[in-house]
C-alpha cells in the first residue's frame, strides 16, 4: 500500500529509487546486522574448521557466562549503576540552566548561552575527555590549585571512579540540556506568572508546572545521556583506573584481546538491550511517544 | 517590624545569589578544562600541563604541522565524513518520503524501526557490522567505517527532513502535476528546494557526526586510523601539547563557525522581520 503511494506520488522510477535506498537502510544495515550479531552470539566460539561441524550448536552460554563471572557481572551492575547516576547527576546540574534559558533570560542572553554552550559541544568527545585527563593528571592543574589553597595535602589519584563521573557528565550535559530547554520553551510564561500570583512557592511551580510540561524532554534527555553513558568508552578508558572499568571496555577486549567474538557479541546484545530496556521504561513512565523523544 | 524588613529582603536576594553562584560553577565548569587543554599548548613541558609553566613556545604548532601520521589521520576522517554524507543524505531524504506516503499505523511502526540506531550504543552499531561484514569476508576499515557511521547518521538525516517535510504543502505537487509538469520534474523543482535548507543543514551534522565520532568507529576500523582513534591512541603512545595544539585549533574551528552562523541567521532575520 505504502509502495502503491509513492509510485503514484513519485513515479515508478523516482518511487522505485526510493524504495531501494530505504530497503539497503533498513533491511541491510540495521535489521541484518543486528540479526546476525544475534545468531553469532548464540553460537559457541570455535575454530574456522568446526563450524558446521558436531560442536556448531545454539547455545545460551555466552550470555549465562556474564552473570557467572562474578567479575563482569559486577563491572556491568556497576556500568548500569553508574550510568544512572550520570544521568542524575547531569539532570541536576542542567535543569536551572535550561529553565534559565527558556523563561528567566532575555532572547539575547539566551542566544548568547546557546552558542557558549554549542562550542563543547562541537568539538568531539575525545577532545572534551582529554581536556579532563590533563586537568585531572596527578600533578595537574586541579590537585596543584588545591593544593595551593590548602585544602589538600598530598595530591589526589582523580583517575577512576571520580574521573570517569566527572568527565561523563562533562561530555553529556549537552545532550540533557537541549531537550530540556526545548521543552521548557514551549511553556506559556502566563501560567508560572498566574501561579506565583495565587500565592505557588518557586518549588511548587516547578513540581506541578514546569516539570509535568517538560517531562517530553526530560525522558529524552535522560534517555540520551544514560545510553551515551552506558555505551561510552572514551572516558573510561582515559580516565578510568584499572578498578574503575567500564562494561563497553570488556566488550572491547573480547573483540580485539580475548579472541571470542561470539561471547563480545552476546555481551553488546545485553548492552543493547539494557538501552532499549531503559528507552521503553522511560516512554512508559513519563507516557511519552517515540516521535516526541526522536525530535 | 522595621528589623524585619532587610532580613527579607536578604531572603528574598537569596535565590539570586545562589543561581548566580551556580551559573558561575556552571561555566567555569564548561569552559576550564578547554581553556588549560588550550593554554598547555604553549607550555614548553613535554607533558600537556600548565603546572608547572616551564616556558613560553610555539614549538608544538610546529610539531602538528610536520606529524604526518597526524595529517593522514585528519584527511581518512574528512574522507570518511564526505562518504557518509553523501550516502546519508540520499537514503536520509529517501525515508523521510516514504515514511510521508504511509498510512499512520505503518509508518509508526517503520519511524521505531528508523529511529533505533540513535537509540542503539554506538559500540552495538560498530559490533553488528563487523560481524555481518566478517560473514562475507570483508574486514575491518575504511569501508566498514562508513557503512557503520551512516548506519546512525542517516537517521538524524530522516529526522531533520521529516521535520522539514511536515511544513510541506502537498496541493503544490498537485498544482504542478495538473499543469503538466513529470513527478520528476516535480521532485527537482518542488520538492528539492523546499528541502534545501534542511538538507544543507543535515549534511553539516552528518559530517560533524562522523568526524567526531569514536566509539562506532573503533570497533569496525580495522588498521586504519581517523582523528578520533589517533588522538584517543596517543594518549597512551605518549601525548605530547602538539594534540593540545591541534585541539585548539578545532575549538577556533567551532568558534568561527558558530560566530559565522549566528551573524548570518541575525542578518536574514534583519531582511525578513518577524
Amino acid at each position: 500500500m505504502a509502495m502503491a503511494e509513492l509510485i503514484r506520488r513519485f513515479g515508478p522510477g523516482l518511487g522505485g529509487v526510493i524504495l531501494i535506498l530505504v530497503a539497503l537502510w533498513i533491511v541491510g544495515m540495521v535489521l541484518a546486522p543486528n540479526l546476525m550479531m544475534l545468531n553469532f552470539s548464540l553460537k559457541p566460539n570455535l575454530f574456522p574448521s568446526e563450524i558446521g561441524g558436531p560442536k556448531d550448536q545454539y547455545t545460551l552460554l555466552n550470555y549465562t557466562a556474564l552473570f557467572s563471572d562474578p567479575v563482569h557481572r559486577a563491572i556491568f551492575l556497576k556500568t548500569v549503576w553508574g550510568s544512572a547516576l550520570v544521568t542524575a547527576i547531569t539532570l541536576a546540574v542542567t535543569y536551572p540552566l535550561a529553565f534559565w534559558m527558556a523563561k528567566v533570560a532575555s532572547v539575547r542572553g539566551a542566544r548568547a548561552m546557546l552558542i557558549a554552550l554549542i562550542i563543547p559541544f562541537w568539538i568531539n568527545e575525545v577532545l572534551r575527555t582529554l581536556a579532563w585527563y590533563i586537568l585531572l593528571a596527578f600533578n595537574g592543574p586541579l590537585n596543584i590549585f588545591l593544593q595551593t589553597l590548602g585544602i589538600i595535602d598530598q595530591p589526589v589519584r582523580w583517575f577512576g571512579d571520580t574521573g570517569v563521573l566527572a568527565g561523563m557528565v562533562y561530555a553529556y550535559i549537552l545532550f540533557m540540556l537541549f531537550p530540556i530547554y526545548n521543552s521548557i520553551s514551549t511553556l506559556e510564561t502566563a501560567q508560572i506568572d498566574a501561579a506565583r500570583d495565587l500565592g505557588a512557592s518557586t518549588l511548587r511551580i516547578h513540581r506541578r508546572i514546569v516539570i509535568p510540561h517538560a517531562k517530553a524532554g526530560i525522558a529524552t534527555g535522560c534517555v540520551f545521556t544514560f545510553m551515551l553513558a552506558a555505551g561510552s568508552y572514551v572516558a573510561p578508558a582515559l580516565l578510568g583506573s584499572p578498578g574503575s572499568r567500564w562494561f563497553t571496555e570488556i566488550i572491547y577486549n573480547w573483540f580485539f584481546e580475548g579472541g571470542n567474538w561470539n561471547r563480545g557479541a552476546a555481551y553488546a546484545l545485553i548492552l543493547l538491550v539494557l538501552c532499549m530496556a531503559v528507552v521503553l521504561a522511560a516512554l512508559r513512565l513519563f507516557r511519552v511517544n517515540l516521535a516526541d523523544v526522536a525530535k | 517590624m522595621s528589623a524585619q524588613a532587610p532580613l527579607h529582603r536578604l531572603a528574598a536576594l537569596l535565590p539570586r545569589v545562589l543561581f548566580a553562584l551556580y551559573m558561575a560553577a556552571f561555566l567555569i565548569y564548561l569552559f576550564l578544562p578547554l581553556a588549560i587543554m588550550s593554554a598547555a599548548t604553549f607550555n614548553t613541558s613535554r607533558f600537556p600541563t600548565v603546572t608547572p609553566w616551564l616556558g613560553t613556545t610555539l614549538q608544538w604548532f610546529q610539531a602538528l604541522w610536520n606529524d604526518q601520521a597526524m595529517w593522514k589521520a585528519l584527511w581518512l576522517s574528512i574522507g570518511i565524513g564526505l562518504a557518509v554524507v553523501a550516502f546519508a543524505l540520499p537514503v536520509g531524504t529517501a525515508a523521510a518520503l516514504f515514511l510521508t506516503s504511509m498510512n499512520a499505523r505503518a509508518r509508526s511502526f517503520f519511524y521505531a524501526v528508523m529511529v533505533s540506531p540513535l537509540l542503539t550504543p554506538g559500540v552495538a552499531i560498530g559490533i553488528a557490522t563487523l560481524i555481518l561484514w566478517r560473514q562475507a569476508g570483508v574486514s575491518g576499515g575504511t569501508m566498514l567505517i562508513v557503512l557503520a557511521q551512516s548506519t546512525f547518521i542517516t537517521a538524524y538525516v530522516m529526522l531533520m527532513v521529516v521535520a522539514r517535510l511536515q511544513r510541506f504543502d502537498r496541493t503544490q505537487e498537485e498544482a504542478a502535476l495538473g499543469l503538466g509538469a513529470s513527478r520528476w520534474m516535480i521532485f527537482r523543482r518542488v520538492l528539492l528546494p523546499f528541502l534545501k535548507p534542511a538538507l544543507i543543514a543535515a549534511g553539516f551534522i552528518a559530517f560533524l557526526q562522523s568526524f567526531e565520532n569514536y566509539n562506532t568507529t573503533l570497533f569496525v576500523r580495522g588498521t586504519d586510523t581517523p582523528l578520533t582513534v589517533y588522538i584517543a591512541t596517543k594518549v597512551r603512545t605518549g601525548l605530547t601539547p602538539a594534540v593540545n595544539a591541534l585541539a585548539l585549533i578545532l575549538i577556533a574551528l567551532t568558534l568561527v563557525t558558530a560566530v559565522v552562523l549566528e551573524l548570518s541567521r541575525r542578518r536574514k532575520e534583519r531582511h525578513q522581520p518577524g
